[in-house]
């Protein structure tokens, strides 16, 4: 089995008429938490995209667990891959519950009260049993983004991708949800590609790290987030670092 | 050369929206045909709330809008038959044209209003919200999880509706006719000698097929909301508006082969 779980050759990221990011090269290895990081607007969100599937790559091979995607490998692959997208996309009709039992009735021959046991089990996972019964609209943005986890988590996939899971938590819900992807990490042994620019999660959680840049439109770095720290010469990787860093000092 | 760079571009971008809607219309017609196929897939819960919505919740403006087109249809045409002695036909006049035409239409257009318009609503607040792209990477493809619930209950409500405009409609009429002195049971005799089975089943089997055009289009202006502050207000008007000239269209195109085909 090949260690890397995704990998992304010569990608050009964007839009039908609207290349945002060039000859974008990586691959994230199983089991790792890899982050996509970099300024506002600098394509992370749309990398994420291509990886998971919504939007087709503009250039390039991008494989998935070993395929690429296509109308015929679409389903095998949506059942790899569980997703958090930044606000919680929980269906708002729906119970925290029933937002975690649904793709185990579309996807699982699982009776009720067995699909209802592993619903709990994973409400228990990311710390929301006691709120399973009430709607989203009931609960805070930290509660939302544990109960998107938790529905990403329901078909066991091999790759979780959390997009920009700190925006709008506090600094506590916030490494309440880095460490819970630690747990999970660590427990499941799934792989995590986050996108973020949060620089106290990516020190806490990250493996390695894959580096955009709005202005040159492409990739400027990769590697752990304490070699690019501290050996990177690319004055924008230091600039954005640095900053974090005394951010983190005035913390 | 601004006119023709304005002129170019709209043009562009009807037919991007028409080949869009043409793939949301093909999209709709294969899951249709798959859940016929399979039908355990169907979410009936999602369907009975849409249809409880679209009908039950429906019935007392639509009942209300038909009772007020009967009396005025009523008023309009005695003030004429009057003249000749005839305004016991009013009843036959009411009860051809709510049967056949304005039952079915005009009840489309409240559902075009109220349910169109909700349904484009739902559907663009999920998609801002990335509730839709949380259906499709979990391999639920919105257009079974979302439109199709919301496609058999507008079918299922419009005859229930448009059977309950008709016969307020004709209440209506049969209180003109009232005060014009046509005692009420000579109103609704009239009424059965022109009503035939086929009259009143063509009129509610034309009102199904509006309520599939008007949810088709409601459904159709929520997936394509737009991100921006006013996307889903503009996705309800779209609906709208578009439900209402899709049925506008679609009457005149069946008024034309009932003529053909002598019905």
């Amino acid at each position: 089995m090949s260690s890397s779980i995704i990998e992304l050759e010569h990608v050009d990221a964007g839009y039908p008429g609207a290349v945002i990011l060039h000859d974008v090269s990586f691959e994230v290895k199983r089991g790792e938490v890899f982050i996509l990081l970099g300024g506002s607007g600098c394509g992370k969100s749309t990398v994420m995209k291509h990886m998971i599937g919504l939007n087709p790559v503009l250039a390039g091979t991008l494989r998935v667990a070993g395929m690429e995607w296509s109308a015929k490998t679409r389903d095998e692959l949506f059942h790899k891959i569980g997703v958090m997208y930044q606000s919680g996309a929980l269906f708002g009709a729906m119970t925290c519950l029933e937002n975690v039992m649904l793709p185990l009735e579309e996807f699982t021959r699982l009776r009720r009260a067995e699909r209802r046991d592993r619903a709990m089990s994973l409400l228990a996972d990311v710390g929301l049993a006691d709120a399973a019964d009430k709607l989203p609209s009931e609960i805070s943005g930290g509660m939302k983004k544990r109960a998107a986890i938790a529905r990403a988590m329901a078909l066991d996939p091999e790759i979780v991708f959390l997009d920009e899971p700190s925006a709008g938590l506090d600094p506590i819900s916030s490494s309440a949800l880095d460490d819970l992807v630690l747990k999970l990490r660590e427990t499941k042994g799934m792989t995590f590609v986050v996108v973020t620019h949060e620089l106290p999660s990516i020190f806490k959680i990250a493996d390695r790290a894959a580096m955009f840049d709005k202005a040159r439109r492409g990739m400027i770095a990769l590697g752990s987030p304490s070699e690019l720290r501290e050996k990177s010469e690319d004055p924008f990787v230091r600039k954005f670092f640095n900053r974090g860093e005394s951010h983190g000092k005035s913390g | 050369m601004k006119p023709f760079e304005a002129v170019g571009r709209r043009a562009c971008e009807y037919a991007a929206s028409m080949r869009e809607n043409l793939a949301f219309l093909g999209e709709t017609t294969v899951c249709a045909l798959s859940i016929l196929a399979r039908p355990r897939r169907f979410r009936l819960g999602d369907s009975a709330l849409a249809f409880e919505r679209a009908s039950f919740d429906a019935l007392p403006v639509t009942t209300g809008i038909g009772f007020l087109l009967g009396l005025i249809l009523a008023f309009q045409s005695a003030a004429a038959l009057k003249m000749f002695g005839v305004e016991v036909y009013v009843s036959d006049l009411l009860a051809i044209a709510l049967f056949r035409e304005l039952g079915p239409l005009v009840t489309a257009i409240v559902l075009a209003g109220r349910t169109g318009s909700a349904f484009a609503a739902e559907i663009g607040a999920m998609k801002v919200n990335e509730e839709l792209d949380a259906l499709t990477t979990m391999g639920l493809p919105p257009v079974r999880f979302l439109v199709m619930p919301r496609v058999v209950a507008a079918v299922a409500a419009m005859p229930i509706l448009t059977i309950f405009a008709e016969l307020a409609g004709l209440i209506g009429g049969a209180i003109v006719l009232r005060m014009m002195n046509v005692p009420p049971s000579v109103f609704w005799r009239h009424v059965a000698d022109v009503s035939t089975v086929f009259t009143i089943s063509f009129g509610l089997a034309k009102g199904a097929f509006f309520g599939a055009l008007v949810a088709i289009v409601g459904c159709a202006a929520g997936m394509r909301t737009k991100s921006t502050a006013d996307g889903v207000g503009r996705a309800a008007t779209s609906a709208v508006v578009g439900g209402i000239v899709s049925i506008a269209v679609a009457d005149g195109l069946l008024a034309y082969l009932c003529y053909l085909w002598n019905i």
